[in-house]
């Protein structure tokens, strides 16, 4: 093999993503004491997670002091249809708050209440106005925040060590391809640098994931170019394991006009502060899509829904205002029904509904947005929308109060989109935010304290070394391969059609024997050009990564015989509680995906009691349920 | 169906490049960024483009289109005449690392370099309350999705390579802007900072950067020209100085630019109660020693003289019923010229010094 320059370092925690999970995670790893990595696959303060737009979800109370972290918990639960780690639901709702306020000290401004404290946001599906905001910029903030908090940390450094690099350096535009492992335990990260095509080894004995989502995958998505499944696909290859990858969030309201923004995102907030959907025919159609389980939380007329935006108390909330599978779910099937607008979509009315100054004032980045984009002004005209694919609900399968992978691997952890279990089946708006910093904090904190336990640093083997140079090369010396775009694009068809929103066991069949199929080509992919900032060569290799991570999901879904959440099989239409105690977990078995069926770990009861019993007997098979009653009755006596 | 429009890209690298032409499909309702996209796909799958999210709201896909600095996922191609070349450069004022992609390193240094948020210390993580008007004025600044236009089109760097070390640039202005708005944040001298670390006295308030910021941030008039302003008052006012004679000295924040040399003149000033003056004259030995070294803001001249006056206090009314044949002179009727050498408002550098 010829002679292949490596730059080499050495980190105590090298964290792989810089948005909001992983700017977190390297702060507590920093605060902890750790020199510590950030592995940015763009450029510093570019993430993905500058997208979210509503807020924040944490119990605060500060609109309605009603409000607690059990509220909370109870609806992240419901959201995901109970199929969430309970643990790391409760984690969430309880530390949230703390990890907003602890954004203040670092420098956010969020929008206020009158009292001059955060103000929160209605959000569908949560219970009470709960989401922190700026405008319908959040994400910007929050990843501003971490941004310059990461700074800050580093003019401390430069103040007392002399170097702003001292304990904790950024490498933006890097993109990290393999995991390398001393026997079970992580020993470090090879990658590339973009600009230069340059090699780099991390040597580090504990890594964490914060790489967000998969959507890239599906040809209409909210998401960017960096959201290839990474994290997913370097876990997997690590030997650790992933739970309900058949679970992704469609979110209802993307654009569906002009077809080149076709999928970027339309706030909730919009429907939040009063927007509502209507069908070709005029009709506000949500109403016909309220399920059993939720017509005590959802208005069935439009006088009720009309008052909750100023009497939430004493009314039930707009169905607008449900949680975003069916939202989606509902759009979906008016357009079916042909009653969709011409560019297949339906519409969203903010105009009618708000004075144009008020519009411009809540939502000023939708309506910048709409303006420059599609030439529509939204506080004249409504808005045409339709489901785009948003967020992936599985993920890694760790530990809930560490953040560590299970599986076969060590010194390995995941917070945020990449890691799975927080949000079950369905993930609320607004607990994504939330989710990064409750346990990103968490993930980098455990990372700090695993490699502090460690007496030896686990070695990287010169072998694995030279296998991932090969590998990252292999695209670029093969020229009889197909084009990294072309396979792309028919991954994204096989996706979007076949192991989309609605499925269908024959469709999933299908799918699978073509990705089989694809796996054959993307292992002879070629990019052509050289090394230096060329984005033919980086596709290729996000291909492979791709290619697994969307086995895992159509295998998932094609097992799964019942709808829940972000899983909606049309042969299997009605959520089964036998399904709820299952988890599919993925692995890999040399290079083919494993599935396997792992009960879902029992609720506490103090938590399993803070729901009615006729509200669980929606979710809860008999045999839960007489478990549940023996409780109660216990607790009673 | 789309049509056929013409290109013009710049490939190339550091070494150099050229403009090269292409001819792509173009559909309705599509950006500039969706037709570089499509040239990756087709005939230039090498061709280096940053971007992310393709919604305006990471800042990543600047560019120059036509000459003008731009988010590609912002310009629609309906702006454009049918057949109208379109002609895409990347950002001038950083280097090029490849084709449409530069090296912007220059910001985060200049970010790395700008004094973080100093959190107030008696406040506990919970307890900040601040008013909505009061953060609305620095929440205008943290719109910035850092796309670099404004750096990229400020001509204090555009064309003058040698003044990236000196100066800042608007996108850090207005985080210091933001700072000093901050209704919490405990560092006092943002302004001084700005103008003495940043360089903030280049600018010249051309506003350039406003016109291309695609958030559209009044980068100068919200931002850069109140910060000039309240560099200005704090340094220049004289109701801000009176203050600092009224209080005792230190009571009053100290600019750290000018409080290094200037604690001996102001204790001078204190004793005299005379006026401080630009140049020259205090008659303080101290403080013209001082003034040699370099400028100092609190030397003192002798009071100007009071016209003449009648009883009632008021200026005679006509030249009739005043006991001179003129109006009175400007400088005070007293003075006559030429002046006393020690009276002239200025001290030449070696005035001291023994004449040859």
């Amino acid at each position: 093999m010829t002679e292949t320059r490596i730059e080499r370092h050495h980190y105590d925690v090298v964290v792989i993503g810089a948005g909001g999970a992983g700017l977190r995670a390297a702060i507590e790893a920093r605060l902890a004491g750790k020199k510590t990595a950030i592995i940015s696959k763009s450029l510093f303060g570019k993430a993905h997670t500058v997208m979210a737009e509503g807020g924040a979800a944490a119990a605060m109370g500060n609109v309605n002091s009603r409000d607690n972290w059990q509220v909370h918990f109870r609806d992240t639960m419901r959201g995901g249809k109970f199929l969430n780690n309970f643990r790391m639901a409760e984690l969430h709702a309880k530390e949230s708050p703390q990890r907003i306020w602890e954004l203040e000290t670092y420098g956010a401004l969020f929008d206020r209440t009158k009292d001059g404290k955060i103000s929160q946001r209605n959000f569908g599906g949560h219970e009470y106005p709960r989401l922190a905001h700026v405008g319908d910029r959040t994400g910007l903030e929050l990843i501003r925040t971490l941004q310059q908090k990461i700074v800050s940390l580093q003019q401390e450094d430069k103040r007392d060590l002399g170097d702003y690099e001292a304990r904790i350096r950024v490498f933006s535009e890097t993109t990290i391809t393999e995991l390398l492992l001393d026997g079970d335990r992580v020993a470090g990260a090879f990658g590339y640098y973009r600009e230069s095509g340059e090699f780099v080894l991390f040597e580090a004995p504990a890594v964490v994931l914060a790489t967000g989502g998969v959507g890239r995958s599906y040809k209409v998505t909210s998401n960017s170019w960096e959201y290839t499944g990474d994290g997913h696909a370097l876990a997997l290859r690590a030997g650790a394991t992933l739970i309900n990858m058949e679970f992704l969030q469609f979110h209802p309201t993307g654009m569906v006009w002009p077809p080149s923004v076709k999928g970027i995102l339309v706030t909730e907030s919009v429907r939040g502060d009063g927007g509502v959907l209507k069908n070709s025919e005029g009709k506000r159609f949500m109403f016909d899509y309220v399920p059993d389980v939720f017509r005590k939380q959802y208005a069935d007329n439009e006088a009720e829904a009309d008052r909750w935006y100023k009497d939430p108390d004493n009314n039930r909330r707009p169905p607008e205002l449900l949680p975003r599978d069916e939202v989606a779910r509902a759009i979906n099937s008016e357009v079916k029904a042909g009653r969709g607008t011409p560019a297949g979509g339906v519409y969203l009315d903010i105009a009618s509904r708000l004075p144009a100054e008020e519009i411009r004032r809540r939502l000023p980045s939708m309506y910048h947005q709409f303006k420059e984009l599609a030439d529509v002004d939204i506080t004249k005209e409504p808005m045409e929308v339709g489901p785009t694919c948003h967020y992936v609900m599985g993920g890694v399968e760790v530990d809930p109060d560490s953040g560590a992978a299970y599986g076969t691997v060590r010194g390995l952890f995941a917070a945020g989109e990449v890691s799975g279990g927080m949000h079950g089946s369905n993930r609320l708006g607004g607990n994504s935010l939330s989710d990064l910093l409750v346990f990103g904090k968490r993930a980098g904190g455990h990372a700090a304290s695993y490699a502090d336990q460690l007496t030896a640093r686990p070695a990287v083997s010169v072998r694995a070394v030279e296998a991932a140079v090969e590998t990252a090369l292999a695209p670029l010396q093969r020229d009889t391969g197909e084009s990294p775009y072309a396979l792309q694009q028919d991954l994204q068809a096989v996706m979007g059609d076949l192991v989309g929103i609605i499925r269908r066991e024959g469709e999933l069949v299908d799918a699978l024997a073509r990705l089989a199929e694809l796996r054959e080509r993307v292992a002879k992919v070629s990019a052509a050009g050289g090394r230096r900032y060329n984005p033919g060569w980086h596709l290729a290799l996000d291909l492979r990564n791709m290619l697994v991570v969307s086995e895992c999901t159509a295998k998932a879904a094609l097992e799964r015989q019942e709808s829940r959440g972000g899983h909606t099989r049309e042969d299997y239409p009605a959520m089964d509680p036998k399904w709820r105690r299952v988890n599919l977990v993925c692995s890999l078995d040399g290079d083919a995906v494993r599935l396997a069926q792992k009960p879902l770990p029992k609720m506490r009861t103090e938590l399993i009691s803070l729901f009615d019993r006729a509200e669980l007997a929606k979710y809860l098979t008999d045999a839960e349920l007489a478990e549940f009653d023996a409780l109660t009755e216990e607790a009673g006596n | 169906m789309g049509t056929k429009r013409p290109f013009r890209i710049w490939r190339g690298d550091e070494n150099g490049g050229d403009l090269r032409d292409y001819t792509v499909e173009v559909n309705e309702g599509e950006v500039v960024l969706d037709v570089i996209h499509r040239l990756q796909a087709t005939d230039a799958p090498d061709l280096a483009c940053r971007w992310n999210c393709k919604a305006g709201k990471c800042g990543s896909c600047s560019m120059e289109i036509n000459g003008k600095p731009r988010l590609s996922c912002m310009t629609r191609m309906s702006t454009f005449e049918e057949g109208e070349t379109v002609t895409v450069t990347p950002l001038r004022t950083f280097p090029v690392i490849r084709d449409l992609v530069t090296d912007v390193s220059f910001n985060y240094e200049k970010a790395r370099e700008t004094p973080a948020f100093a959190p107030p210390a008696d406040v506990a993580p919970g307890d900040y309350r601040m008013q909505q008007v009061d953060v609305e004025r620095s929440q205008e600044f943290r719109k910035c999705i850092e796309c670099f236009l404004c750096q990229n089109v400020c001509h204090v760097i555009r064309d003058h390579e040698e003044n990236k070390q000196a100066f800042s640039g608007p996108r850090f202005f207005i985080r210091a802007a933001e700072l000093d708005m901050h209704p919490l944040d405990a560092k006092t001298d943002r302004k001084e900072y700005a103008q003495s670390e940043m360089g903030l006295g280049f600018c010249n308030i051309t506003k350039c950067c406003t016109e291309v910021c695609p958030e559209h941030i009044k980068i100068t008039d919200n931002g850069i020209i109140p910060m000039k302003e309240r560099v200005v008052d704090r340094r220049y006012d004289p109701l801000v100085w009176l203050g600092s004679k009224i209080f005792r000295r230190g009571q009053v924040p100290q600019t750290s630019v000018t409080s290094g040399h200037s604690s001996g003149a102001v204790t001078a000033s204190a004793a005299h109660g005379g006026v401080h003056s630009h140049a020259g004259g205090s008659h303080d030995a101290r403080a013209e020693q001082q003034a040699q070294q370099g400028v100092n803001w609190h030397r003192e001249v002798p009071h100007p003289t009071a016209p003449a006056v009648d009883v009632n206090g008021k200026l005679p009314l006509t030249e009739l019923t005043f006991d001179r044949a003129a109006a009175p002179s400007p400088f005070g009727d007293d003075v006559t010229f030429p002046l006393p050498a020690e009276h002239l408002n200025f001290a030449h550098p070696q005035q001291d010094e023994p004449k040859h």
